[in-house]
Order: structure tokens, then C-alpha cells, then sequence
């Protein structure tokens, strides 16, 4: 693993907007992924909604990539305008590349210091020089060049995503790219690329979730835009339209969630998709959905928070609003996916827990996994399918509420004969009478409680590899980083450890983890937030080995597996 | 799920037999008379049928109903209607609540029903008050109108529901009075007949905090003229008269929401396929 990750590939290509260095790094995913490479590409944008500076960090390599390398060996600047905004996460050293045009500003002067080696390419003007061309497509040439892509993958990944403009444009942007690719030195890149063109697939996190959600059984979504979660719905409208389901747009997150819960009423497994603020206006309808037992999935796509925040930068730090933020005692579920192709998994589990369990389930995903694209393996569909327990044929004294032994009572749609019943926010009777006694609320909110303690999670509760007396706990997109910081460390290292990347953050698993920490002596828990949410609730919650240290930290720059490696090998004492 | 087939059954057998919490004397009593007869009329089946609601005292309805309901939170029964007449188009589903629920806490969403015209007939019991906290100004409320919250009154206009409702898109608009059960179970019937979004207010007294709603019953008349199809003359006719007019206003005749979207109920595609590189 480590030789593999050791051939990994970054680069990074900056502009401002316009400049179409989006559209370059796509392409160069795509010509990766055609032979044969995996890569992930992480967009950076300024705050401008147009005409703003924006970067395209791709990372390729021979196996799977879970997050972005420490530092690039290539930094393509089209232009420097207000370069230094975004150089904050684009590190070069000394041995990067740097590639500049003699015809633009001189490059920023924090990258004239690296020591990085500077490149001279006239792209404007070799751009100039074809009709039609474009400098980001000379950039394209140039840098998959560096990287060793082939012209032959080149040409298909242009023609792929331009084959919609015409074939003028296609034959435009492929001179372009030609030229780029010809003025290529040497092939920077300490890999092979594998000509072995894999059955792969080229996914972000926000479709894989939308997948998921598909193939989960959802077909009904209520949206209401908000960055960064806004492509899981603008993927699934089509979708669900085509297929015979349904997407509503709606007038705000309020009514978004009554929607979803309108729809799952009448036995159509529903779902929304938000972040942040949006979930915080959810939050009453979550609770409606608890006490009138009512399955639904939220997906709330973190972003750096409290408030607006930072839209378009991540951060793990809706744990407490997830977990704890409904009023009342209020049992719920929350699901952490902990990649991106994760997010495929988790998304379909959540329907099917949601479905199974008749409450809410909120999928904590965010800005990084959610809008990164990756090549990765297929996610084969797995048979988790919504089943919900219904009420057909209604005996004479049937009670919506009725206590059972699992807490499910079998639900009535409407349309049932005879089966009619009013769900209700106030507490009830089993009869679903609404009622404030005594027995009748304890009864209720044991089987509200029961229901999700007990039901069957299986072994998707975490992921959990290696084994030690020292373990690492993490959750949701950090698990990708952590895993490769594992990987680099040394043998005499990683044989004492383990990692437990939690994916069922509510209910707490009691017995499950006593199980995983058995001979654990000490354990850190990273997550990327300012308090250590996570941190905090594990130690209310479980018990845990008498050494527990933490690692958070706040966004907006997504962890680095230099810094976690770092972080580990201290706390190892190595 | 099961057509609506004719079902022929009297009105009470959709009431649930649960007392409801209303004080005597209650408008909404005469609403839930008439809203039986008018699903009775229609030979509707109770387990077709779906009543949501929000929180008020209006919003119990659902309860006291033979037909599925659902009693959701402050101010979002549209939505949850809406959700779930775009899933459930088979079932006829009807909105209702008060003004505060309706007007105030939900207004958004009263706007945007209005315009997305989703089929589903939504009934406000309006008695210009919040009564189940026991007397606040709601958004009817006149400006003069003294409570403990609003000393001397609140000094601010009344909204406006049938011309909101008119400029917002409704595709049917209607005002009744809940003492005239006859009239009030006919023009809920044509709501509910009506293709997209049907709005009824109905002026229905609170008997405790707005005991001056009494004299309503001497108020209320019917309309100088029928209904119309021109939405501008709706409201200019509205806007205009005494606020006691009883009737249909207008009827529009908008494609319902969810119309113009050919649907091949194909899920069986590989979704698979999509992501191939």
C-alpha cells in the first residue's frame, strides 16, 4: 500500500473563474480513470457566484484515493489573479512543478520561495493559435502530459464531455490539448500508468448519496437548494421523474420536511437533503416524525458552521445538532457515511433503517465527500430494501400504536379500509387518541425508545480494521484521511493500532464497542470540529479506556494525512 | 392503491365519535357537519379520503374524522398535504386549520399552495383570534380589536385571505359562513370537486373570545352576482364588498401541479451503468 500511495500524482489547476479549470481537471479525472487510474478532484471556488478565482486539485494514482495528498507535485496557475486566497490549501515544495504563462503575472511570491521549479508555457498564445482553442485546454494537454496520461485517453475524456457542442468544438479543444501535451518536457509522474482500463466508476459523493437513496427505495424528495447538498437533489429530480416517483421543490426547509413527511404518511419511502442552517429548520418536523412514528431521511451535507458559516468549505460540526437538537426525548437515528463511495451504502442503509424502524434517520455526509469526485470501484447494490412493516388487512380492535415486542406497530396507509387513523404530534393512546397521561406517555416513549435501541444493526454500526491495544476513533469523511495516515506510518507502528470509523452515531452501540475496545488501552478520537463534538459524546456515553486524547479541529481545509500521521506517531510515542 | 369507488354511506359515519375539544357554541362544530355531508354527497370513501391539519383549535379535525389524518405541527398542514397528494395521488386530500395557523405561523406556504396548485382543498375555520392560547390578535384580526397581548389593539391591517389566495394562483376561492351548513357542504363539495388548489374560508365565531362573532349570522348574505373565471374581477368584487359575502368567488381552470411530466415508471434502469467511466 505504502509503495502505491508513494506513486500518487497531484495536481492543481488555478484561474479565475472562467478560465475553465473546473472543466480541465474533470477532463483529466476522466483521461485517468480511462487507463486504468483511480483520482479524486477536490474544487475550490472564492466567494463570487461568477467570474472568481477558482482551483481544481486532482489527485491520481494505482489505487484507490481517499483524500488529497499533503502537497502537488504540479501547480498549474492560468492566470495568478488573487491566487493567494486559494494557495492556503495548495502546497509546492521544492520538488513540485510550477507552471506558469510568460504572458501573465508573476506567480505569487510565497510560490516563488518554495523553491518549486518554474515552467515557462505561452497557453494564452498557443490557445490563440487554434481556432476555437481555449487555455484551459493547452493546460489540460500540458499537465496530463506531466502526469503520463497517454493522448489517446486525452482525446476521450475531451470528447466524452464535449461531444454535446459538436464535433467543431471537439476537434478545437483536442488541438488545443495537443499542443499542451506536445510541449510536455518530461513525464513528471514516478508512476506506470496502468493501460488495464477498469470497470470503474467516476462518482461524487452528492450523486452517490442520491444513488443510494434510489436504490434504497426512496421515491419521493423534497427540495429546497442550499450549498453544498443542492446536487444530490438536482441529480435525483430527473430521476425520480423519469421513474415514476417524485420530486417537489419547496418553499423552505420547513415545508421541505413536512413534505417528506406528507409523502412517507401515504407509504412512499421520502427523503430531503439540506445543510446546516436547513437542518436546524427540520428540526421540529424530525420530531413530528418521532412522536407520529413516521419514517423519513434527512441528509445534511455539513459545511463549516454556526450559521451561514462557510458554504462551500467542510467541517464535522452538526454532530450535537444532529444527535442532540430535537426537542422532547426524542429517539432518532444518525448515520455517518465515511467516503465517498460510502455515501452510496450508508444513504441506502438509512432508507432501510428509516423504513424498518418508522422514525427519522439524519445521514451526517459533508462538503468534502459530498461534493468530491472519484474514480473508485462500483458500489455493488446490496439488498437492504425499504420494508415497512404495514397493516393490511385491519383486525376489528386495531391500534396504529399498539405495543409490540420490537416497539414496530404495523401502519395503515391510507387507502387501507378500515385502517384509518389521525398521526398525531401530540402524544397518544396506542389507539392513537391523543392523551397526556401518565401511562399512556411512558408506554409510548419506552416503545419510541426501545424500538431504535433494539433493532438489529448488524455489523454496519462502524468499520473497524487492524488490531492493538491502541485505537483510533473517527466518523464520517475523516475515516478516508485517517486511513491513509495509517498507511504511512511503519510496521512497528500500525501493528499496535486499530481503527473504528463509526457509522451509527445514534443509538450508541454499548455492547458493540465494549466488544471492539476489548484490551484497548488508549484511544484518540479525531474529527474535524472546534469543541470535539464527537469526543464529548463518547465520553458520556460509553465507557472508554482510562487514556482517551483527541485530536479536532475546525475547517475550513479539510484534513491533510501528513498532519494525522504526525498526530498518531506523537500520541504513539514514536 | 384502491380507485375511489361510489360508497355510499351517511355523513355521520365519518365522524369518529372522539368529542371534541371545541366549546359549545363552536363554529367548527357546523364545519364538521358540513364536511361530512359534503364527502357523504360525494360518495367519497373515508379510507380514501386524508384531512391534515396544523395546531389549533381547528386543526383537531382530523380526530374527530373516520378518515385517515394527520395532526402535524404549527403552521405546516400545506406542506404535509402537499407531500402527500404528490405521492398519494389517488387520495383526496383536504387541508385545515385557523387563521393564526394558516395566515400567520404558515403563510409561506398558504402563498406558495396557492401558486404550485396542487390538488388538494384546503379549509380555513377563520374566527379572526387564536383560541386555543386563549385570545391573541391573529392575521384577521381587526387593528382596533383590544387583548391582553395587543392593549388598545394591534394597529395593524388585517390580511387579507380570499385576495392573497386570488393573486397567489388559487385555481377555486370561496367564502362560507359555518352556521349555513347547507350552503357551506355545497361549496365544499365543489372544492373538493374542483381540480388544484381550492381555498375555502369559512367565517366560523369563536363563541369565548370573540363573543361579537354571534352577530355574524345576521351578517352574512349571499352574493350579488355567481362566481367568475376572471381572477382580477374576483378580487376587485372582494376587495370591495362588506366581508360578509357568502359564495364562490372564482374558478380557474390552471393545469393541477404534477400534470405535464410524461413518467415511463422506469426504475428497473441500471443506475449502475450511469457512472461507468
Amino acid at each position: 500500500m505504502t509503495d502505491q500511495l508513494g506513486n500518487s500524482f497531484s495536481v492543481a489547476l488555478l484561474g479565475k473563474g472562467g478560465a475553465g479549470v473546473i472543466t480541465a481537471g474533470d477532463m483529466l479525472l476522466a483521461a485517468a480513470a480511462h487507463c486504468g487510474l483511480y483520482g479524486l478532484m477536490i474544487r475550490v471556488v472564492g466567494p463570487q457566484i461568477r467570474g472568481g478565482e477558482s482551483a481544481a486539485l486532482v489527485r491520481l494514482g494505482s489505487a484507490p484515493i481517499g483524500c488529497l495528498d499533503d502537497r502537488f507535485d504540479v501547480l498549474l496557475g492560468i492566470n495568478w489573479k488573487q491566487a493567494e486566497r486559494l494557495l492556503a490549501d495548495i502546497a509546492v515544495d521544492a520538488d513540485s512543478i510550477v507552471v506558469t504563462d510568460p504572458a501573465e503575472d508573476d506567480v505569487p511570491q510565497s510560490i516563488a520561495v518554495s523553491g518549486a521549479a518554474l515552467q515557462q508555457l505561452e497557453m494564452k498564445k498557443l490557445a490563440k493559435s487554434v481556432s476555437g482553442g481555449r487555455v484551459n485546454m493547452v493546460a489540460l494537454g500540458y499537465v496530463a502530459g506531466l502526469a503520463g496520461i497517454p493522448e489517446e485517453a486525452i482525446r476521450h475524456a475531451i470528447e466524452k464531455e464535449l461531444r454535446r457542442k459538436g464535433q467543431q468544438s471537439v476537434d478545437a479543444s483536442v488541438a488545443a490539448a495537443m499542443l499542451g501535451f506536445s510541449r510536455t518536457r518530461s513525464s513528471a509522474a514516478p508512476h506506470a500508468v496502468n493501460e488495464q482500463s477498469g470497470n470503474r466508476w467516476m462518482i461524487s459523493g452528492n450523486h452517490a448519496t442520491g444513488l443510494g437513496a434510489l436504490r434504497g427505495g426512496v421515491r419521493f424528495a423534497a427540495a429546497y437548494p442550499i450549498t453544498p447538498a443542492t446536487e444530490i437533489l438536482e441529480w435525483l429530480a430527473p430521476r425520480l421523474i423519469d421513474g415514476g416517483g417524485a420530486l417537489t421543490q419547496a418553499e423552505d426547509e420547513l415545508a421541505s420536511i413536512n413534505m417528506a413527511i406528507g409523502a412517507s404518511y401515504g407509504g412512499i419511502p421520502s427523503l430531503t437533503a439540506t445543510s446546516g442552517p436547513g437542518l436546524s429548520l427540520m428540526l421540529e418536523g424530525l420530531g413530528l416524525a418521532v412522536c407520529a412514528e413516521i419514517p423519513v431521511v434527512v441528509v445534511n451535507v455539513m459545511r463549516a458552521g454556526p450559521s451561514t458559516g462557510i458554504p462551500t468549505k467542510p467541517e464535522q460540526s452538526d454532530f450535537n445538532a444532529a444527535i442532540y437538537g430535537l426537542h422532547g426525548d426524542a429517539p432518532h437515528i444518525v448515520v455517518a457515511p465515511n467516503s465517498v463511495a460510502d455515501c452510496v451504502f450508508t444513504t441506502q442503509w438509512a432508507v432501510h433503517l428509516a423504513e424498518a424502524t418508522q422514525a427519522p434517520v439524519i445521514v451526517l455526509s459533508d462538503q468534502f465527500i459530498g461534493q468530491a469526485l472519484v474514480v473508485a470501484d462500483p458500489v455493488p447494490a446490496i439488498s437492504f430494501f425499504a420494508k415497512r412493516k404495514l397493516a393490511e388487512n385491519i383486525p376489528e380492535a386495531f391500534e396504529r400504536y399498539a405495543i409490540t415486542a420490537d416497539g414496530i406497530s404495523p401502519m395503515p396507509l391510507p387507502g387501507t379500509p378500515g385502517g384509518q387513523y389521525t398521526a398525531d404530534g401530540l402524544e397518544h393512546s396506542s389507539g392513537a387518541k391523543p392523551s397526556g397521561t401518565v401511562a399512556d406517555h411512558y408506554a409510548q416513549l419506552d416503545k419510541r425508545a426501545g424500538k431504535i435501541a433494539d433493532f438489529d444493526y448488524g455489523q454496519h454500526w462502524a468499520d473497524i480494521d487492524g488490531e492493538g491495544e491502541l485505537a483510533i476513533l473517527t466518523w464520517g469523511s475523516t475515516t478516508s484521511v485517517v486511513r491513509e495516515a495509517l498507511q504511512r506510518l511503519p510496521d512497528k507502528v500500525t501493528c499496535k493500532l486499530k481503527l473504528i470509523a463509526l457509522r451509527l452515531l445514534l443509538p450508541v452501540r454499548q455492547q458493540d464497542m465494549a466488544a471492539a475496545l476489548d484490551g484497548v488501552s488508549r484511544l484518540i478520537v479525531i474529527e474535524q470540529n472546534h469543541t470535539g463534538q464527537l469526543y464529548r459524546f463518547l465520553r458520556a456515553w460509553y465507557d472508554l479506556p482510562p487514556d482517551v486524547d483527541t485530536l479536532h479541529r475546525p475547517g475550513p481545509s479539510i484534513f491533510r494525512p501528513g498532519e494525522i500521521a504526525t498526530k498518531i506517531s506523537e500520541w504513539c510515542g514514536e | 392503491m384502491s380507485a375511489a369507488a361510489p360508497c355510499k354511506l351517511k355523513a355521520s359515519d365519518y365522524k369518529s365519535g372522539t368529542r371534541p375539544v371545541w366549546c359549545p357554541g363552536c363554529g367548527d362544530f357546523h364545519i364538521l357537519a358540513s364536511l361530512t355531508k359534503a364527502v357523504a354527497a360525494l360518495a367519497l370513501a373515508p379510507e380514501n379520503i386524508a384531512v391534515v391539519s396544523g395546531i389549533g383549535c381547528s386543526s383537531r379535525i382530523p380526530a374527530y374524522l373516520n378518515c385517515y389524518g394527520f395532526h402535524g405541527v404549527h403552521g405546516r398542514a400545506l406542506p404535509m398535504a402537499t407531500g402527500l397528494k404528490v405521492a398519494r395521488p389517488d387520495l383526496t386530500v383536504i387541508c385545515a386549520g385557523g387563521d393564526g395557523d394558516g395566515f400567520s405561523i404558515g403563510g409561506n406556504h398558504f402563498l406558495h399552495a396557492c401558486r404550485r396548485n396542487v390538488d388538494i382543498t384546503y379549509v380555513v375555520m377563520d374566527n379572526e383570534i387564536y383560541g386555543m392560547t386563549k385570545g391573541q390578535p391573529s392575521p384577521t384580526t381587526a387593528p382596533d380589536w383590544d387583548t391582553e397581548l395587543a392593549p388598545g389593539g394591534t394597529g395593524v391591517s388585517p390580511f387579507h385571505p380570499l385576495v392573497i389566495a386570488l393573486a397567489s394562483g388559487a385555481n377555486f376561492v370561496a367564502r362560507a359562513f359555518s352556521g349555513d351548513v347547507k350552503g357551506t357542504t355545497k361549496i365544499l363539495a365543489e372544492a373538493i370537486s374542483h381540480p388544484g388548489f381550492s381555498f375555502v374560508q369559512i367565517l366560523s365565531p369563536c363563541v369565548t373570545y370573540r363573543p361579537d362573532q354571534r352577530e355574524w349570522k345576521n351578517k352574512v348574505h349571499p352574493p350579488p352576482v355567481s362566481f367568475t373565471t376572471d381572477a382580477a374581477q374576483a378580487a376587485r368584487r372582494v376587495m370591495t364588498d362588506d366581508g360578509f359575502n357568502i359564495g364562490i368567488l372564482y374558478k380557474g381552470s390552471r393545469d393541477k401541479y404534477g400534470q405535464a411530466v410524461e413518467r415511463s415508471g422506469d426504475f428497473e434502469r441500471d443506475l449502475h451503468e450511469e457512472f461507468l467511466v
